[in-house]
């Protein structure tokens, strides 16, 4: 690394302003003015347009494993979605998916 | 904070959040664990690992950040690698104006500066399911999310950087996260438009997937609202 304390301090104050004002931009710009009823439909659907998609390349090539697909993480995930989708509750869903994680990496520790 | 003002919905919807907010101390604390951990490694002084964590507090632009970092990239570079990589927020932060926009514009501001993930998707699932909260109780309900994540967030990134490399990598720290937001995510798919915006999400997101950090997943993004959206349309549309 060549960056000096300095440079590194600028990228955190840069980040961290830059970062803040992503976060304000709509909240703190529009505030109460009425939105078009096409935009508040598309935004209903904010949630499940960006995790899944932020989630579905680690799921299927995760770092840890050198980008490489890996059974075990593969079979969490579906856990975590299948129970999430049955039970409508997070804490079951992370549970089974944790559950899934680590059983899955003992028997393949073991075999 | 302005107890004196606040009635006690208010409160219990703080309380609300809190209760809520609690599980995510087990994704937050190994994410900014992991933080510490390789910002140290990186070369990172205590005070600038602390830095990122409490200034940005965006796990993934820390990670990328810091990666570029150490990989010696230009400063502008290493700003637009990490700034593309939290525009999703900019989504999160427009989602919100419908539920949050009359709010004052401190509380606003409060909000931004906590509006990260975790507490994005909780507060919106519970505004979803109950239109009838009030927008004092929406904020209080945000902040109640936060409380627990967010000094977690920076002690665990503490933790890290005292711990070192000490954490063993079979503890698969890295797949907590993704389950975690699968698990968010699953209970949020109630309509066939929902299921059709993630899948459009995930394909396009697994076929951008070789774009600069972060995006891809904002094509993905704007594909998979747009096409909920034309698919709840098409749904609404009396069967002619």
């Amino acid at each position: 690394m060549t960056y000096s304390a300095v440079e590194i301090w600028i990228v955190i104050a840069l980040l961290g302003v830059g970062t803040f004002l992503i976060r304000f931009s709509f909240l703190g710009l529009i505030g109460d003015r009425p939105m078009p009823p096409f935009v508040l439909r598309l935004l209903r659907f904010t949630p499940v347009a960006v995790l899944p998609g932020m989630v579905a390349p680690l799921v299927l090539w995760p770092a840890a494993t050198g980008g490489q697909p890996d059974i075990v993480r593969i079979l969490a995930a579906l856990a975590t979605v299948g129970v999430g989708l049955w039970t409508r509750n997070v804490l079951w869903a992370v549970f089974a998916g944790v559950l899934t994680l680590y059983a899955g990496l003992a028997a393949t520790g073991l075999l | 904070m302005t107890t004196s003002t606040v009635k006690t919905a208010s409160k219990s919807a703080y309380w609300a959040g809190v209760r809520d907010g609690v599980p995510f101390i087990f994704v937050a604390g190994p994410f900014a664990l992991l933080f510490g951990v390789i910002a140290t490694d990186a070369g990172l002084t205590i005070g600038q690992a602390m830095g990122f964590s409490v200034l940005v507090i965006a796990g993934a632009s820390q990670f990328a950040a810091v990666q570029m970092i150490t990989e010696n990239a230009g400063i502008a570079f290493v700003l637009m690698a990490a700034l593309a990589v939290n525009l999703r927020m900019a989504m999160y932060s427009a989602s919100l104006v419908p539920f949050l926009g009359s709010a004052p514009m401190w509380q606003r501001a409060l909000v931004s500066y906590l509006n990260f993930d975790q507490t994005y998707i909780t507060s919106i699932a519970r505004y979803e399911a109950r239109p009838e909260m009030t927008v004092p109780d929406r904020v209080m309900y945000f902040l109640g999310v936060a409380s627990p994540i967010t000094p977690l967030w920076v002690i665990m990134t503490l933790v890290g950087i005292l711990a070192g490399t000490a954490i063993p990598e079979a503890w698969a720290l890295d797949f907590i996260m993704p389950i975690m937001f699968l698990a968010m995510v699953a209970p949020m798919l109630k309509s066939v438009a929902h299921i059709a915006a993630a899948v459009a999400s995930i394909i396009v997101a697994l076929v951008l997937v070789d774009m600069p950090s972060g995006t891809g997943l904002l094509v993905a993004a704007g594909v998979a609202m747009l096409t909920g959206a034309a698919v709840e349309a098409w749904m609404e549309k009396p069967a002619a």
